[in-house]
């Protein structure tokens, strides 16, 4: 996902201790609290790329019922990024990565 | 000592709980977010700077009063949150918690899951940038955040000028509020919409206060295209007198009103109705949400009302589970609970005049808009299906034969749409498009949640 | 109220009664088929979507090879596609018990004329990377393939459309009565039709015909729980089936996995129904966690089953009536209809217009049901 102008515009801050995860390996600062979601838009990153096709997607609904926000995690799980808190050194990807051996 | 389990802590689920437990019974309540609420009056995180007083504006009395009396109520009830229940069988619920399933057995079952946007499609909807009007409120109360910062906003709802006025407290630009519905059919509506005078006014003042301070406030406008490469840049539109405009702006908070989340009801086994109002198939309930024994639905989650028709409809449930079981009920204080709910259930009928759902505009979509954002299904492919020789003529039919509501969200977002190109491709009317049947699970579970303990 | 008069009267718009009728018109036939629903709603619609070869029972083969040629030439024949893809089928063994079934069945399978590879453990993890090792063994059939149900059945009857056949949709037939040398059927909207030849292949609602007539076969309707992840990185090629039943599930190339489960679920055709028991989907969703360790993060989006005609000793019936001359009979597929299908469709034509087929069907006759009906080891397996 190229880096561009963030999407979310914080206007209240949070207090909490700040959490640093990565989304296609670039790090992100974000604090405890947020959401997945949250801390991707406000970063720059997007969220995916829908399987048929190549458009990007940033989420939609916010709540949990559009099921349009699930990333990718290193740890092998996958996570819907707008009902998710951040941890730290949560390592998250757009795309799957490589899986338990190739194609057969 | 019967089990009696709710499944929504916002306002309903809560006024249940309340009263149950003022009867002596301890409820158990499942919550699928982390705090209790709901949505319409979500709790921030205690660490977010956020002055809800002020976000709240008229409604900040009923807030605080709301999660006052939750904190009240919180150890006396079993409560459970982050917690899904993903299907119903019978009396067993099976529910997913912490990555794994378990099952819980109850006797009676209020269902008060709330509601979610409903939304039309146009072109370059699923652009980033676009999101729910209820996800815009979302992103501010939960997340502190703004969607963007020029937003626009578009459909038709009593909550676009609403959300712009808060967004715009929150130092958003506002592109525009622009409403697809026309303002003479507000004009029309207004004596529908006395029924509920504080609400009304509410709404007007919103409007009044929207104009005061600049922002262009349209109505009777044709969504034309969302412009943007890879994100949103601009809305074009068409506005009432036909003439295109268009408005740059970095986000676009989207909503034709709200529509009950009514899958768990459908796997309880509530019947459905259409109702002609709303174009919506409905549960169907009893004066109290009874929907069949042992079975209660109350607020947003069933018929539409907001978070005051929700807290009544919620008590009344309660009341009627406390009958069912044997303990003689006080109609006294049921009486006016009723009254209040009818009135304001009633109000969205007048406010379904003011601010249509758009099923015209619907059926005038181009071939090319997506249709189902989960499989990348054309209202084009879905035309085209219909129009085969023994084509499918009715919803389930259609998602068969087009893929269209067969992905993550299972309809949740492009059923009202796919009814409304059903119904126009058969020309038949909304009710014969049939509705989408639901199954198990609601919400996407990972097959390694069904792994046992060890 | 009309008359309508044709040579063959068809009732059931399912996969066996939609084929039949492509047949038939293909070859000059007056045909009007009879549905009471839309084509393909039940059984044809929503079942798994196997075109597998392997391990089918002994005496189906000829009619099952036939049928696959068929498949094979869906879209030159039907001018329209139905996914059809030829994945080829693994079966899976857990244990030297299974193993040795496996090898019973490659046996047969190899009699008949199919190439069957048989893959030991070491080869077995080489060639699909995500099985675990719950496999210690398995058979490989080349040939088998999968295709989209749903689409399948609408597409042939659009053709059998073309060829000139008369296709009634939302059609109940009230009553059924010999007529002379044929048949006249009373539909519920008033009309009749009057055929020489009656095709009975109505599945769960097939004794209603075949009692009317003096036969009977003791069918009961019964559904396969089911359900289809969330699309998922496309890396399982082949359709793939536990032999001891706890899974069948094949990847389409979306992503979407597509999973069939045993036992069975009752289903209820009266009320149409079939409800799905959440426990059957988590048992389901183990095994197949079990056996593709690298699918535990996927997610099952939507659970279903559909309502399919059983016999207790797991074959169809498949012939002409015992009583009637003129009446044909195909229903109770057991589950495993799908892939012969096209066959049946073909083989239904030849004997209504030449008396005869070259495919033996004798095992599937209905004249079995005159003594009491053995039950079939599968059978206790199958279903709870």
């Amino acid at each position: 996902m190229e880096r561009s102008q963030a999407q979310f515009r914080r206007v209240a801050r949070r207090s909490g201790p700040p959490v640093t995860l990565s989304f296609d390996g670039r790090p992100i600062n974000a604090t405890a609290g947020d959401s997945v979601l949250a801390a991707l838009l406000e970063s720059g990153a997007f969220v995916r790329r829908l399987e048929f096709g190549v458009e990007p997607r940033a989420g939609f609904c916010l709540m949990g019922a559009c099921q349009d926000c699930w990333v990718w995690s290193a740890a092998g799980g996958r996570i819907r990024a707008c009902t998710t808190s951040v941890s730290e050194g949560m390592e998250l990807f757009a795309e799957p990565q490589d899986m338990a051996g190739s194609r057969g | 000592m019967a089990e009696i389990v709710i499944i929504g802590a916002g306002p309903a689920g809560i006024s249940a709980a309340e009263l149950l437990v003022a009867n002596g019974v301890k409820p158990i309540l499942i919550d699928e977010g982390m705090r209790a609420g709901g949505q319409g009056y979500r709790r921030p995180a205690d660490d977010l700077a956020l002055d809800m007083t002020k976000l709240m504006g008229s409604e900040a009395g009923r807030y605080a009063a709301l999660h006052k009396r939750f904190a009240t109520l919180r150890p006396r009830i079993d409560y459970r949150p982050q917690t899904l229940v993903w299907a119903i069988d019978g009396k067993r619920l099976h529910l997913l918690r912490d990555g794994r399933t378990e099952t819980l057995d109850c006797d009676s079952l209020l269902i008060a899951s709330g509601a979610m946007d409903r939304i039309a499609p146009f072109p370059g909807w699923t652009t980033p940038g676009v999101f729910t009007l209820g996800g815009a409120q979302v992103a501010l109360k939960d997340q502190g955040c703004l969607i963007g910062s020029r937003v626009a906003f578009l459909g038709s709802s009593p909550l676009l000028t609403l959300a712009a006025k808060q967004y715009r407290a929150m130092g958003a630009e506002i592109a525009v509020i622009a409403d697809t519905t026309p303002f003479s059919a507000k004009l029309a509506a207004m004596p529908a919409l006395l029924g509920a005078p504080r609400t009304l006014l509410r709404g007007l003042w919103y409007m009044a206060a929207a104009l005061r301070t600049g922002i262009p406030m349209l109505h009777g406008v044709t969504p034309v295209a969302v412009e943007g490469d890879g994100r949103v840049e601009a809305l074009a539109l068409r506005d009432g007198s036909g003439r295109e405009r268009r408005f740059a702006c970095d986000a676009i908070a989207l909503g034709y009103g709200l529509k009950p989340e009514t899958q768990l009801a459908d796997l309880a086994g509530a019947d459905f109705a259409y109702d002609r109002d709303f174009r919506l198939f409905l549960p169907k309930i009893d004066g109290f949400g009874r929907a069949r024994p042992g079975l209660y639905l109350a607020g947003d989650g069933v018929r539409i009302g907001g978070a005051d028709a929700a807290e009544a409809s919620g008590a009344l449930a309660a009341h009627a589970i406390l009958s069912d079981l044997g303990r003689a009920q006080d109609i006294a204080a049921i009486r006016p609970l009723a009254r209040r709910v009818t009135r304001l259930r009633d109000f969205q009928r007048g406010l379904a005049r003011a601010f249509a759902w758009p099923k015209e505009q619907i059926a005038a979509l181009p071939d090319t808009v997506t249709l189902c954002r989960c499989e990348n299904v054309t209202i084009g492919e879905v035309r085209a299906a219909m129009t085969k020789a023994l084509g499918p003529v009715e919803v389930n039919r259609v998602k068969a034969m087009t893929r269209c509501g067969m992905g993550r969200c299972q309809g949740r977002v492009c059923g009202p749409t796919l009814q409304e190109i059903v119904a126009a491709g058969t020309e038949q009317g909304g009710e014969a498009a049939g509705r989408l049947r639901g199954q198990a699970p609601v919400k996407p579970i990972a097959l390694a949640a069904a792994e046992e303990p060890a | 109220m009309s008359t309508q008069t044709t040579d063959v009267a068809i009732v059931g718009g399912g996969l066996i009664g939609v084929w039949t009728a492509f047949f038939l018109a293909r070859r000059g036939q007056r045909v009007t088929l009879i549905e009471k629903g839309v084509v393909g709603e039940q059984s044809s619609g929503v079942n798994f979507g196997n075109l597998r070869l392997q391990g089918r029972l002994p005496g189906q083969y000829p009619l099952s090879l036939r049928s696959q040629a068929l498949w094979e030439d869906f879209d030159a024949l039907i001018g329209e596609g139905c996914e059809f893809e030829q994945t080829g089928h693994l079966y899976l063994a857990y244990d030297e018990e299974e193993h040795a079934k496996l090898e019973g069945y490659a046996k047969v399978s190899e009699s008949y004329g199919l190439a069957i590879e048989r893959i030991g453990p070491a080869d077995l993890r080489r060639r699909w990377p995500w099985l675990s090792e719950r496999a210690v063994a398995a058979t490989f059939s080349e040939r088998d393939a999968t295709a989209n149900p749903r689409l399948a059945t609408p597409a042939v009857a659009r053709a059998a459309a073309r060829q000139g056949a008369a296709i009634l949709e939302n059609t109940r037939v009230t009553a059924v009565d010999r007529e002379g040398d044929g048949f006249a059927l009373a539909l519920a909207d008033g009309n009749r039709i009057s055929c020489v030849a009656l095709v009975n292949c109505a599945g769960a609602w097939a004794m209603e015909i075949a009692e009317r007539f003096g036969e009977s076969a003791p069918v009961f309707p019964a559904g396969p729980p089911q359900f289809v992840t969330e699309p998922f990185p496309y890396r399982i090629a082949p359709s793939v089936q536990a032999i001891d039943g706890s899974v069948i599930f094949r990847q389409i190339p979306r992503g979407n996995i597509i999973l069939a489960g045993y036992p069975r679920t009752a289903a209820d055709p009266q009320a149409n129904r079939a409800p799905v028991p959440p426990a059957k989907t988590l048992a389901a969703m183990r095994a197949l966690a079990r056996v593709a360790p690298m699918l535990a993060q996927c997610h099952v989006i939507r659970v279903w089953s559909g309502i399919e005609a059983y016999l207790p000793d797991m074959i169809p019936v498949i012939g002409p009536s015992e009583t009637t001359p003129g009446l044909f009979h195909a229903f109770g597929f057991c589950g495993h209809g799908f892939q012969i299908g096209p066959g049946v469709g073909l083989c239904l034509s030849e004997m209504i217009l030449d008396g005869a087929t070259p495919t033996p069907l004798d095992p599937f006759s209905i004249t079995r049901f005159r003594t009491a009906a053995t039950v079939s080891e599968k059978f206790r397996k199958e279903f709870d």
